[in-house]
């Protein structure tokens, strides 16, 4: 019993910081983008801006939730509950600490720790997919249903190239179990061996996210706001909880594949962690105030033509190294 | 105690799913029944022990094929509205044929579970490290070897397929 209620309170302390992560994370990103573009960014609410993300929720609390007519009640308020849960639940394999000793107790920092570890978190946010799509044809709007089918597309098509990008971690580690990952990092990180699957894990980790410069799903100019176009106030802040939850759900599994996890020197290693994290943050951040956005058939060629081929390459070599190493 | 509620609900929601896919009037509904289903059955699998069979069941079923499903469903839709009375008159050898293989489906099944080993299989050699990728991997290298190299002809096959169809509808245009 007493595991229960451990893994209960564990979840309940991370959903809470999670969310709190997308608050403060709405802010920084306007402020930085602000500061991209040669302008303050919001600067009126609290000192300097800072309690704007609060402002933001208030409003979004308060304001009117529409449901369009013609629109599939059920599965439009469903949506974004899919979303929000395949977010939040995909984290729950991520080790972002050593195991803690709490009253007599190891506490693993992860919430479950199996050992098929990180094709538990491909197959969560393999299910988040169905947010996008059921909200663009629940929406009975000829826009959302368009940016439902292109994010579809799109996150199927990447999250191959993505998979592939990770084999060459799992056949170098020889375990799926991330705590094992984390631990076969202790001398050399694996960005240095698999440079290439880190690349194509980075570009694959935007393309998943929607953000840009691969955010056609919401390319405002072609298709309003694609899935979410018809949606308002706490709906729509679910949809884009969930993309802050998995922008950093994708960043923390980078850090852990291919940064070293929490090893790091001096600091404590949730420390570690948390600014390897940061790091890819504002990597997204400057990618959406630099690059352009693509071309949809250019993204889709792109996924298939060149990531998915380098990918297999990349696994291939590594099963030969590996194979010849031992 | 814990495991058996998670079963029952697991199980009740498997039924209620796999029912929703028949009695749905929309398909969108329908696929997202099956979707509740696949999800179930990955928690049944789950508690069997076999963590690769659950995740991978969610993985290709819940996360890849029934998206695809619902790519096309909801593409082929957009206009249409529900089938109407004579279209379900239409469907009445279908429903009486569904019923004839889901019979022998279920005789099928009972015969399987009637004549398993279900004690040896479970204190087997490989009782600790069952369902483990590991173990799952040697299987599928060694004593399943043949079936999983012919399925993998098979699957070669339908990619080959779909790139003949693909090519041909590009030389017409």
């Amino acid at each position: 019993m007493a595991t229960v209620i451990i893994i209960l309170v564990k979840g309940l302390i991370l959903a809470v910081i999670l969310l709190s992560v997308f608050g403060v994370m709405t802010l920084t990103e306007r402020k930085v983008l602000g500061r991209f573009q040669f302008r303050p960014g919001p600067n009126r609410v609290g000192p300097g801006g800072s309690l704007q993300f609060v402002a933001d929720g208030l409003k979004l609390l308060l304001k009117e939730e529409i449901i369009p007519n013609g629109a599939d009640r059920f599965v439009y308020l469903l949506a974004p509950v899919i979303s929000l849960v395949a977010a939040l639940f995909a984290f729950a394999v991520i080790p972002w600490g050593p195991p803690v000793h709490l009253f007599g107790q190891t506490v693993p920092m992860e919430i479950g720790g199996p050992n098929v570890g990180i094709l538990f978190l491909f197959a969560i946010t393999s299910l988040g997919v169905y947010g996008l799509i059921l909200g663009g044809w629940s929406s009975h709007n000829k826009y959302s249903l368009l940016g439902g089918l292109r994010s579809s597309a799109q996150i199927i098509s990447y999250e191959l190239a993505m998979g592939l990008s990770v084999t060459g971690v799992l056949i170098a580690a020889g375990s799926a179990d991330l705590n094992n990952i984390v631990s076969a990092q202790t001398n050399l990180w694996f960005i240095v061996p698999q440079i290439l699957g880190f690349v194509i894990y980075v570009i694959c980790m935007v393309a998943e996210t929607n953000r840009a410069p691969f955010d056609l799903p919401e390319a405002e100019n072609e298709l309003v706001a694609g899935y979410h176009t018809e949606y308002s106030g706490m709906k729509w802040a679910m949809f884009m909880m969930a993309e802050y939850v998995n922008m950093v759900t994708v960043a923390s599994l980078a850090t852990t594949l291919f940064l070293g996890g929490w090893h790091g020197p001096w600091l404590p290693p949730e420390i570690w962690f948390v600014i390897k994290v940061a790091l890819f943050m504002f990597f997204f951040i400057w990618l959406r105030a630099t690059l352009p956005r693509l071309r949809y058939d250019r993204l889709m060629a792109f996924g298939w033509k060149v990531l998915l081929p380098v990918a297999l390459l990349n696994t291939l070599a590594t099963a030969v190294w590996v194979a010849v190493a031992r | 105690m814990l495991s058996s509620v998670v079963f029952w609900l697991a199980a009740a929601l498997a039924i209620a799913g796999a029912g929703g896919v028949l009695l749905a009037r929309n398909p969108v509904h329908s696929a997202l029944s099956l979707v509740v289903n696949l999800a179930s059955l990955g928690v049944l699998f789950l508690l069997l022990h076999a963590e690769f069979l659950a995740v991978v069941e969610i993985l290709v079923y819940a996360g890849a094929v029934m998206v695809l499903f619902l790519f096309v469903v909801t593409l082929l839709m957009a206009g249409t509205k529900a089938p109407k009375d004579e279209h379900r008159l239409r469907l009445a050898y279908q429903f009486l044929l569904a019923v004839l293989f889901g019979l022998i489906l279920l005789v099928l099944v009972a015969h399987v579970m009637l004549g398993a080993d279900w004690i040896s299989n479970l204190a087997g050699p490989n009782a600790g490290s069952f369902g483990t990728i590991a173990a799952f991997g040697k299987a599928l290298f060694t004593q399943y070897l043949l079936p999983f190299e012919l399925t993998a002809v098979v699957l070669l096959v339908a990619v080959i397929g779909v790139i003949v169809l693909g090519r041909e509808h590009g030389a017409n245009r």
